[in-house]
């Protein structure tokens, strides 16, 4: 790191800082601005609307079943992937791989298919009266699919680098696979799985492309606060728009702090004992 | 196969669960849809995507994709430089507010970004006073794209610059080099690879994007239309098969970006030994 | 001597790389033994597959004369130290070496005693509540040492112990490991690739290359009868010649076909003139190439026939310089014929009583 610096570099500095500011800042601003536009009153009665209050249970509870399950795969999938070698490994983490380059609008796709009227399985569902499509099941499955590679992600190359020999070596201590998982691993790769989590839950929470294919749209039973937001805007009714945009805002910068803090913590516990 | 003779247990645990989940969410709804898709043989393929509506769509999609991800390129490598090479007020909070369009749900962004560089907004009216239409144009389009794609560039280059050191600046200035030339010859080459992943990611994720271009994008048919949104169009109309039929071209250009970023990276390790 | 670990016709393979050829070894009860070889010998495969770590494709693996093949590495009762220790980093230095008590379920006051006599034994009293990465390597090494102890194995393993620790404190610990090893009475193997370090540490060395044993036995016994020349060649240093029957003294017929002889720096006696050699007709000359500062010696190496030869010169005697005239005799020289080591002394040596 360069201390004394010359016009150059502060120059480029400033130029960085530009570019955050009209790029990033600049429309978290607005969002705000917007929002408040037509007074605080207009502003608490956009956010307690009903509706509003219906999608953003939806969201958090698509949210929460999103990371909850992709939790338990990301740390199978990665204790998979980094203690063991054995043929088709490389295929597993490519498929892990697969929906980041998956259009969210494609994979909604899958699940019309999957369960629409063309599929096999339609008769069967409807004989069961199980509706998935255009309903809560498949706005979650959608939200799951469109995340479920973050945790992986994370914890693979944390957990490649910390190789497998405090493993082996609680392994001739006598250490079963659930002793060796939470007194070894799991302390190792805390920081990396709440790292994914938070990654994933900020995915998961604004998930749009995907939700909106399988959704169907219909107020108060399948929208989540994204399409909320875009019946609003659709409807010129910017104001509330963007107030409950101003809600995923705060919900975005809180867990972008918590991601920093722990990028903060993981950092130092690399330095110290713990 | 070895699995009987693995000393870290969970290897029956961890595939179980990965294959489940990933036949359950991936495969089953990836075949399911191949399976249609492959229904609707390939005459009706190229039919559909010969469609001068359909070819346009994914024009726009390319042309804007690959325009922002060279603006994204440029401004990541700024971002990148600034950060791991000097040392500022606010670096802390640069850094973390880099990855805010990773954590804004993307219909926040749209509607932001809509109001922000529209006719009448604090930006656009700028550029509308310079004849320049900024939103419902390729333009806007692009403008949408440069901030979904903002964190791919700069988190690609930044652990390669921070690797690099000022060594080579420092072996380079020893013989006299100046500092754009030492830039240019000797740093540049290094940073290429990471510079041509982030913006490859960046262009991957920007042909599938749709939630945050769909506000700006005016959505004119044969003229500001994206693929993404003409699959929506089509599911709307119950064109499932034309759906389909775009989304295969959408994913078979995301796939041979991501394949010549792989054979690029194999062809520079085996040239470079790196 | 009871056997504690025998291992018969072991095969390991990992794709076409063939990890253990056919390796059978035993280990008697109580003994340290150091397992030596170059880097890709084999060797840490062969601890790991004593530990079951690793699986054999064939063969057979006893300690103390139960077989052991498929039983966990847990339940093998050994101890194993890990070549970058493997401390469980997110643990205190008393929290690693409780570990393997708290999986057994030995009872928590049992378990504090043991652990502080560890603590005591390694020579870390006051140092329990660190974390490893507060520790120096040497530190580390003797809380991984602690933590394999822990349990009570009947059989403690090593691998590679000393590698990741600078020089000087690598002296004490062996000292110290050789030391501490023999008081408990512990049956031992350690891998190492340094020739000295297994001289020094081991009461008994295995070597092995290309996965396969070249020699075992005592340290001495190695040294003075290599059996292939690639144990005279690891063991000591030592200089290969392409034909040793050029020499005086190995020549005239005696050595029939003649061929390669590998010859130690201590069987050469290098004079600075004649006067200065016992036997001076049977001495060569050569010229010196190169004069090197060992710490208690001088290392001279010298041009004899056209054969760089590597010997070792007194610091008390007259010091010699490169480019000098030198005496050397060659006392004696390996061969390898049929598959066995032949000693060859210099004919002058055998005539000399006579001569006088």
């Amino acid at each position: 790191m360069r201390k004394e610096k010359d016009i150059g570099s502060w120059l480029l500095i400033a130029l960085a800082a530009l570019f955050l500011l009209i790029l990033l800042v600049l429309p978290l601003v607005l969002v705000v601005h917007e929002a408040l536009a037509r007074g605080i009153r207009v502003y608490l009665a956009a956010i307690s609307d009903p509706f509003a209050i219906k999608a953003l249970l939806l969201t958090l509870m698509a949210t929460v079943i999103a990371v909850a399950l992709n939790t338990l795969f990301g740390l199978a999938s990665a204790w998979l992937l980094t203690k063991y070698d054995f043929h088709g490994k490389a295929l597993i983490g490519a498929l892990i791989d697969l929906p980041f380059a998956i259009s969210p609008v494609v994979a909604g796709l899958f699940f019309v298919v999957l369960f629409g009227r063309m599929s096999p399985l339609f008769p069967l569902l409807r004989e069961a009266h199980v509706q998935v499509l255009f309903a809560v099941p498949a706005v979650v499955l959608a939200t799951v699919f469109v995340t479920f590679p973050f945790i992986t992600r994370e914890l693979v190359p944390v957990m490649e680098s910390r190789g497998r020999s405090e493993e082996e070596a609680a392994a001739t201590l006598g250490a079963s696979g659930w002793q060796t998982f939470w007194h070894v691993t799991l302390p190792n790769i805390r920081w990396a799985l709440l790292y994914g989590v938070i990654l994933a839950a900020a995915r998961a929470m604004g998930e749009f492309g995907a939700v909106s294919v399988v959704s169907g749209h219909i107020r108060g039973r399948t929208n989540t606060l994204p399409l909320h937001i875009e019946i609003l805007y659709n409807e010129y009714n910017f104001t509330a728009a963007f107030a409950v945009a101003s809600l995923l805002v705060v919900m975005a910068v809180v867990l972008l702090a918590a991601r920093n803090a722990v990028e903060w913590q993981a950092k130092r516990g690399m330095h110290h004992g713990d | 196969m070895r699995s009987a003779a693995y000393v870290i247990p969970g290897y029956r645990v961890t595939f179980g669960i990965t294959f489940f989940y990933l036949s359950l969410l991936l495969l089953i709804p990836l075949a399911a849809f191949l399976l249609y898709a492959s229904g609707m043989g390939i005459g009706k393929f190229i039919f559909i995507a010969s469609e001068w509506r359909v070819v346009h769509a994914c024009l726009v999609s390319f042309g804007t994709s690959l325009a922002a991800a060279v603006v994204n390129a440029a401004i990541g490598l700024l971002f990148a430089w600034v950060l791991v090479r000097y040392d500022f007020p606010g670096k802390r909070l640069l850094d973390g507010l880099l990855d805010l369009p990773f954590a804004l749900p993307t219909a926040v962004a749209g509607i932001a970004l809509t109001t922000l560089y529209a006719e009448n907004g604090w930006l656009g009216q700028f550029f509308y006073a310079a004849g320049i239409p900024s939103a419902f144009s390729w333009l806007g389009i692009t403008i949408a794209l440069i901030f979904v794609g903002i964190p791919f560039v700069p988190r690609s280059v930044q652990p390669v610059l921070r690797e690099l050191g000022p060594r080579l600046e420092e072996a380079a200035a020893l013989f006299g080099a100046g500092r754009w030339l030492t830039f240019r010859r000797v740093i540049f080459p290094e940073l290429f690879s990471p510079l041509l992943t982030g913006a490859a990611l960046a262009f991957a994720r920007g042909i599938g994007e749709y939630g945050s271009v769909v506000f700006i994008a005016g959505n004119l048919p044969y003229e500001t239309e994206i693929a993404p949104l003409l699959i929506m169009v089509k599911l709307e109309s119950y064109d499932y098969e034309a759906a389909a039929a775009i989304a295969i071209l959408m994913m078979a250009a995301s796939f041979l970006i991501l394949l010549a970023l792989n054979g690029y990276q194999r062809w520079r390790v085996r040239q470079q030994g790196v | 001597m009871a056997i504690e670990v025998e291992l018969r016709h072991i095969e390991k393979a990992y794709g076409s790389f063939r990890a253990s050829d056919d390796v059978s070894l035993t280990v008697e009860r109580g003994r340290l033994v150091g397992l030596l070889g170059p880097s890709g010998g084999g060797k840490t495969t062969i601890l790991r597959l004593i530990a079951g770590l690793e699986s054999p494709d064939a063969g057979d693996i006893f300690l103390g004369g139960q077989r052991m093949n498929g039983v966990a590495p847990g339940k093998r009762g050994i101890g194993f130290v890990f070549q970058d220790y493997a401390l469980f980093r997110h643990m205190t230095v008393r929290e690693n070496i409780a570990f393997g008590l708290k999986i057994q379920k030995v009872p928590i006051g049992e378990q504090e005693k043991r652990v502080s006599a560890l603590i005591d034994l390694i020579g870390l009293t006051g140092l329990g509540d660190r974390y490893p990465l507060q520790l120096s390597g040497g530190q580390r090494q003797r809380v991984a040492f602690a933590r394999a102890l822990a349990p009570s194995p009947r059989l403690l393993l090593l691998d590679e112990p000393f590698a990741a620790i600078d020089a000087k404190v690598r002296k004490e610990l062996r000292g110290w490991l050789r030391q501490t090893i023999h008081r408990l009475g512990i049956t031992s193997i350690f891998v190492t690739h340094d020739q000295d370090e297994a001289v020094e540490v081991a009461d008994d060395i295995i070597i092995m290359q290309h996965g396969h044993v070249e020699q075992a036995g005592t340290p001495l016994a190695i040294y003075q009868s290599p059996r292939t020349p690639f144990v005279a060649d690891f063991v000591g240093t030592s200089v290969h010649v392409p034909d040793y029957t050029v020499f005086k003294g190995f020549g005239d017929g005696r050595g029939a076909s003649g061929g390669e002889g590998i010859i130690r720096p201590e069987f050469l006696e290098i004079g600075a003139d004649a006067a200065e050699m016992r036997l001076p007709l049977a001495s060569e000359d050569g010229i010196v190439r190169g004069v090197y500062f060992r710490g208690d010696c001088l290392q001279v190496d010298v041009e004899v026939k056209g054969q760089l030869l590597r010997g070792r010169r007194s610091l008390e005697k007259r010091p010699l310089h490169e480019g000098d005239v030198a005496k050397v005799f060659i006392h004696r020289i390996y061969t390898f014929a049929d598959g066995g080591t032949r000693i060859l002394e210099n004919a002058a040596k055998r005539e000399e009583p006579v001569v006088i």
